[in-house]
């Protein structure tokens, strides 16, 4: 197990540019995501530390020690591909115990490691299959063994769970999430799914056009996002022009219109310099569509108006009038949603929202 | 009534096609001196002819052996060619390609002549490697279709894949690349093989005196005689050049079953 950096990498295919001056740093033992869009360069930077790619500017370091110059079959790395990429013409045994011819692991040893590998995968009796007799699920599975049977020093993850169907995406999620915990080996997951970057990472780099936009923990990523585009990325927000009057340390004092002056605890508005022009987000789970009528303590509200609704059950998303511009609410709801075109109140919590500057684009 | 017009008509044009060499394959059997109808009894006599022909015999080991010189060369070279086109960036591919597929766009007869005139321009003399030379030219072609289609389908991520497990580049191609590619391989080999065993156009051209392949010693027989044993001989290379390919399709089918 190894650490992984990135240090100042940057990556050009000609003229274009897919990953400019880049760091990161991942902790031996973690799994961090990169999350992003597609083409954000989220699996270039994969594929430079798998050594599938040159970087142009920068160093890669495994462990500490330099890899630029060392080739992917000396990296003692395993990667999990999106579909699979399993060996068609060798058996599911084989395909796993590819990796071990080598690495002079002896040959009486080589059977016991595979069915290790097949049993931690859950899957102890497929051995003797081809891997186009399995479903997506169990290949993928078989994927995931025949990488971690080699002990790697980082388990590289290029969107594993794409390819899968909605459900079988969500146990497998929870299986790699397992597995990884119980190897505790270093892993860097590239995926555009930000529910599968929150629910699986120790941290999260996000990323967009080739440039990290926000690194941190899942909590911190998702509640106090860095940029506009991760407020978006990662779930609705809702973004309300405001002017700044006052940075402290218990805080930032924004004027938002129409609700008023809204207190910004501190460590959600420490990317504000100071008064002036700023933004206001607000989390779509976090903006609570009440009665007309209702104004309880605690929340800044404000008279709405409900122009489209989207009922999904358990929880309800509504597309908000307010003034002359569109907000996004999900609310959990336990009766019966508010009817298109009815007059609400709309409200938060401060200390829910978080500040940034006006992007200047 | 359409219907049966096209029918029959297509019909017609199987028969026009197939029957003279039904009608080969039938004579190689007659007893008699003279090849025509009827058919005065049944005999492999013809055959045990053709056996006992030492001329047709040194004619068919030529044959054999530029066969199976042509397809090990053109697999071998095609196989290198069609890994370089698809798998790496190579400058001017498209151009490369083209080149590499023209052989079969120009004549036979223009590209034999241009050949034997180059090569005596290089004050190079006629001989059997030259002759193995042009059949590999022309195979060649073959061969980069027929495996260039099948490497194409092999996605790149499992060359990646092995390559991740620590497998060096070779062994990645010995272990992966290659046996995936296999039926491909053996089809484009058969091909060559087949091209270059019933090839008489290049071969008039380029082969040096004395030596004669099956092809061009039907075509010196033919100009004394016509004798039956040319039958027997017809029948005999009908046998191989369609034989051989379905054989070579029912391996491969056999493999690619195991694969998929």
């Amino acid at each position: 197990m190894s650490s992984v950096t990135l240090r100042n990498v940057v990556k050009r295919f000609h003229k274009f540019t897919a990953v400019h001056k880049t760091s990161i740093e991942i902790p031996d033992g973690a799994f961090v995501t990169l999350l992003g869009p597609s083409g954000c360069g989220k699996t270039t930077n994969l594929r430079m530390i798998a050594g599938l790619l040159d970087p142009s500017e920068g160093e890669i370091l495994i462990g500490g020690k330099r890899v630029n110059d060392v080739p992917i079959h000396k990296r003692n790395l395993g990667i999990v591909f999106q579909n699979y990429a399993l060996f068609p013409h060798k058996t599911v045994a084989e395909n796993v115990a590819f990796g071990l011819k080598y690495r002079d692991v002896p040959k009486s040893e080589i059977a016991g490691r595979v069915q290790k590998a097949l049993d931690l995968v859950q899957l102890p009796h497929v051995g003797e299959r081809y891997p186009k007799a399995l479903s997506g699920g169990q290949q993928q599975r078989i994927a995931l063994a025949r990488a971690i049977v080699i002990e790697p020093d980082v388990l590289l993850l290029d969107e594993p769970l794409s390819a899968l169907d909605a459900n079988l995406r969500e146990d497998m999620r929870v299986e790699l999430k397992r597995i990884q915990d119980q190897i505790g080996v270093t892993t860097v997951f590239v995926t555009h799914d930000q529910s599968e970057a929150l629910a699986m990472s120790d941290s999260i780099v996000v990323m967009s056009a080739g440039r990290v936009e926000q690194m941190g923990a899942p909590e911190e990523v998702y509640n106090n996002p860095a940029s506009e585009f991760v407020a978006n990325f990662l779930g609705a927000s809702n973004m309300l022009p405001a002017a700044c009057t006052a940075t402290g340390a218990e805080g930032a004092t924004l004027d938002v219109a129409p609700f008023g002056s809204v207190a910004v605890p501190a460590e959600k508005a420490q990317r504000l310099s100071g008064p002036g022009p700023a933004q206001l987000v607000l989390r779509a789970e976090k903006l609570a569509v009440l009665p007309e009528a209702e104004a309880p303590p605690g929340l800044l509200t404000a008279p709405a108006r409900v122009e489209t609704v989207d009922y999904q059950g358990q929880t309800v998303r509504y597309f908000l009038r307010l003034g002359d511009r569109q907000l996004q609410a999900i609310n959990m709801i336990d009766e019966r949603p508010f009817e298109q075109g009815a007059p609400v109140r709309i409200g938060f919590r401060p200390k829910d929202a978080s500040a940034l500057p006006t992007e200047t684009k | 009534m359409g219907w049966f017009v096209i029918r029959g008509y297509a019909i017609l044009v199987y028969l026009f096609m197939f029957l003279p060499v039904a009608v080969v394959v039938l004579l190689s059997f007659n007893a008699s001196q003279f090849g025509s109808f009827p058919m005065t009894g049944f005999s492999f006599r013809w055959f045990v002819e053709l056996a006992q022909n030492e001329a047709i015999l040194r004619a068919f080991r030529t044959s054999i052996v530029l066969g199976l010189l042509t397809a090990l060369i053109s697999t071998t070279l095609g196989v290198l060619a069609s890994l370089a086109l698809v798998r790496y960036r190579v400058p001017g591919a498209n151009v490369v390609s083209t080149l590499l597929i023209a052989p079969i766009l120009v004549p036979e007869v223009v590209l034999a002549v241009a050949l034997l005139l180059f090569l005596n321009v290089l004050g190079i003399n006629k001989s059997f490697a030259l002759l193995l030379f042009g059949h590999v030219i022309f195979t060649l072609p073959f061969v980069i279709l027929v495996v260039q289609a099948r490497l194409v389908s092999i996605r790149r991520d499992v060359e990646e894949a092995a390559m991740s497990l620590g497998a060096s580049p070779m062994q990645t191609f010995f272990q992966i690349t290659l046996p995936l590619m296999l039926p491909a391989v053996l089809a484009g080999g058969l091909f060559a093989f087949t091209i270059s065993f019933d090839d008489i156009t290049g071969t008039l051209f380029w082969k040096p005196g004395g030596v004669e392949t099956v092809p061009t010693q039907i075509f010196a027989m033919l100009r004394n005689s016509i004798s039956p044993e040319i039958n027997a001989l017809g029948t005999v290379m009908i046998v191989m050049t369609v034989g051989l390919p379905l054989l070579g399709a029912a391996i491969a089918r056999q493999l690619s079953k195991k694969s998929g």
